[in-house]
């Protein structure tokens, strides 16, 4: 049997809390992030509701501990944050005592500091500093050098989707024995640029994400970064680490329907689910919960419905979706929903889809509405994403 | 399982889109290079081609060259690299965004902005339901998307991967990068500045060796930074069992400026038995210009041929080594099949 990927530590910030502690008490309370923008000047600000970090920009520069003349963006810093938890969190005290890597994933990367100044670089040069700090990849490249980390290093870049492939790509070189451990997550920031795009795609709600309900009326977006430490089993109990959890399947999907809305009855997140589970080797009744991408827009979450319908027939495990509590965070979201899916087996708990009033009148499924205490051996989640992008992971208990 | 290439197809600021002799090109210009663009409209219907972005339509164009010459329709999977994506796009929603105070946007162009547009379109273009990812790590981004096609073929999980590597020119960003000094301008040549292209690089990795085969992929590494490069060059090849010196060509970035920094005459000195290459002077600097580098190495193993004289050579082996200013080191070891 081939070696398993287990998970030895992971680190989170998000608008419910800055630690994985603070977002378990946060999903246990109920209590959501969702609320007013004040990150940045937008004439947005009164009609939507959005999942902001509760720490400013110069906040976590200070906590980081950062010279003042660095050039991390936003995206940056909070990637950085939530990577130093997950590594302190698996009790690594020398990142390059093993062969480590970090996959980290964006969507906007540096777009929040590029909007900042961007009719400013012509005049005053000080500004210019964050030129190079745009692309997707310079968030990464500032969190390796935050942690220290020195060889495999990349960025993966598929819409909603992206930290779920972090998790995928760091899976797959650890079996071809490329690595000994890898730091996969995403991290996003809030920007002006993102609020205005899925504006105008109008799905964006007015009020708080209803995901899985009839009168769902968009998303929220939301900024969190959260990582985990994959490592081999065998690497892992040799060096005494607590084990979180298996990576037991993964699989990536192309739904091929249309750039931005997903087909009406999901084949790309059918196809997903589906490979999993077989790479798994798990039967789709064996799966005790599914965290749901779930983004409260009338497209995705027919389209995921009917895929999840498809897939558990009629026994459909208990489900919910998280962005609630924390809104669409879009590349991270794979990564924060990964969190929360481990959080699910080692507490043995199910957290509620929050704000579900009525069924869906396309679906005979529902989602889990109330705290559930329940033992918890494995847990599937989705991610979606543009470009028809769709992705499964699949958690287990060690 | 061995892994071999089978199809290439490019969009460079060259004529043509493989099958490149260095006689036949012509040099980049100081400054910016925009890609000769070839005729769209037998592959995209005109309405699409319309709206389309430079990115998709170079990436739609250079996939199916690769697809074609590997006989394959729909690959398993596509897996493209890119430095910032549609640039221009995202250009044109930001400065559209700021210019109206955040009032008449329309979707289009951020939708394009999202980086996994063109392995989003090429899969909707192909119906290609299988594995789709992107890589955004700037100098590395193609190289991540060869790893990871590698990697599957290898292990058996895919028959074929359809990789490319595709940056575009932004108006806005490159002459920010301008004023930054680290582009050059028609006028003028900063001590870090590279003459700038654009691009796209597919290619059609498989498990199967054709009659169209170029190379076999032996192995490929990246790292954001190197310690000593004769190390780092020396454990790779170790890994196949090879020493730097049965490298008979060796295939740089360089971009001969201070860039280059020491890293490629230290390879060079360790690759001591290596005929040395380049290729910059003809693609432009971009984040996946070390495709098209890639991709004269396939045609040297194939033709035994040099890209830069012409002249026959016998060629076992030809290793590529890219890296920017430091960072972001590439190795990729590519066998005569």
């Amino acid at each position: 049997m081939q070696e398993r990927i287990v998970i030895t530590g992971m680190g989170i910030i998000s608008a419910i809390g800055n630690t994985v502690e603070e977002n378990y008490n946060a999903l246990l309370s109920g209590q959501s992030g969702v609320g007013e923008l004040t990150l940045f000047e937008s004439i947005h600000r009164e009609t939507i509701k959005v999942g902001q970090v509760k720490k400013t920009t110069e906040q976590l520069i200070a906590e980081l501990e950062l010279s003042s003349d660095n050039n991390y963006t936003r995206t940056a810093l909070l990637g950085a944050y939530a990577a130093k938890e997950a590594i302190a969190n698996a009790g690594i005290r020398d990142i390059n005592d093993r062969k480590t890597g970090l996959i980290s994933s964006t969507s906007v990367g540096g777009m929040d500091y590029t909007e900042k100044y961007f009719f400013e670089y012509e005049t005053t040069e000080a500004s210019r500093k964050y030129i190079d700090a745009q692309g997707a990849g310079d968030s990464t490249d500032k969190i390796a050098d935050y942690i220290g980390l020195k060889g495999f290093v990349t960025t993966i870049s598929t819409a909603c989707s992206s930290a779920a492939n972090a998790v995928m790509m760091g899976a797959r070189l650890l079996k071809a024995g490329k690595l000994d451990r890898v730091i996969v997550g995403g991290t996003d920031a809030l920007s002006k640029f993102t609020v205005n795009g899925f504006n105008t795609l109008m799905i964006l709600t007015d009020g708080y994400n209803t995901p899985f309900d009839q009168n769902r009326k968009g998303l929220n977006l939301g900024e969190a970064a959260a990582y985990l430490v994959l490592e081999c089993e065998d690497i892992a109990i040799a060096d005494g680490r607590t084990i979180l959890g298996v990576v037991s399947g993964y699989a990536n999907a192309n739904d091929a329907y249309h750039q931005t809305a997903s087909s009406e009855n999901g084949e790309g997140a059918y196809l997903a689910m589906q490979k999993a589970l077989k790479m798994a080797n798990l039967s789709s009744n064996q799966v005790d919960y599914v965290n749901a991408h779930g983004t409260a827009t009338p497209n995705n979450d027919l389209s995921e419905g009917r895929a999840m319908q498809r897939i558990f027939t009629d026994q459909m495990p208990l489900f919910s979706s998280t962005k609630p509590y924390t809104g669409h965070t879009l590349a991270a979201a794979g990564a924060i929903e990964a969190v929360y899916s481990l959080l699910a087996i080692q507490h043995g708990v199910v957290f509620p889809n929050k704000n579900f009033v009525t069924p869906m009148e396309e679906l005979s499924i529902r989602p889990q509405t109330t705290l559930v205490h329940k033992e918890i051996n494995t847990v599937l989640s989705n991610s979606f994403g543009f470009g028809g992008n769709c992705s499964t992971v699949i958690f287990s208990k060690f | 399982m061995k892994v071999y290439i089978n199809g290439l197809g490019s969009v460079s600021c060259q004529e043509g889109t493989r099958n490149f002799k260095s006689a036949d090109l012509t040099k980049v210009s100081q400054g910016l290079n925009q890609a000769t663009q070839p005729s769209y409209k037998d592959l995209i219907p005109a309405g699409m081609l319309r709206r389309m972005a430079k990115g998709v339509k170079m990436g739609i164009y250079a996939s199916h060259s690769a697809l074609e010459e590997a006989n394959i329709t729909v690959p398993d999977a596509v897996i493209t690299g890119t430095g910032l994506g549609c640039l221009i796009d995202s250009e044109k929603f930001l400065c559209a965004m700021l210019e109206n105070n955040e009032s008449y946007l329309t979707p289009t162009s951020f939708i394009q902005s999202t980086h996994n547009t063109v392995g989003g379109q090429i899969a909707l273009q192909l119906q290609c339901m299988g594995y789709n990812f992107t890589y955004v790590h700037q100098n590395t981004s193609f190289e991540s998307a060869l790893l990871d096609a590698l990697l599957q073929v290898q292990a058996g999980e895919l028959d074929n991967a359809l990789i490319g590597g595709v940056d575009e020119i932004g108006d806005m960003t490159m002459h920010f990068l301008q004023l930054a000094k680290k582009i050059n301008t028609t006028d003028e040549v900063f001590t870090k500045g590279v003459n700038y292209g654009e691009g796209a690089t597919f290619m059609v990795l498989e498990n199967r060796l054709t009659a169209q085969s170029y190379a076999e992929v032996v192995d490929t590494d990246i790292s954001n930074r190197i310690d000593s490069v004769p190390d780092y060059i020396k454990t790779f090849l170790a890994r196949q069992s090879l020493t730097p010196n049965q490298i008979e060509v060796l295939v740089v970035g360089s971009n001969q400026t201070a860039n280059d920094g020491t890293y490629y005459s230290e390879a060079q000195n360790i690759c001591s038995n290596s005929v040395v290459e380049t290729f910059k002077e003809f693609s432009g600097e971009y984040h996946t210009a070390s495709a098209f580098g890639l991709l004269n190495a396939c045609e040297m193993l194939k033709y035994q041929q040099l890209f830069s004289t012409g002249e026959s050579k016998s060629i076992e082996y030809i290793l590529v080594y890219n890296q920017f200013d430091g960072k972001d080191h590439s190795l990729t070891l590519l066998k005569k099949c």
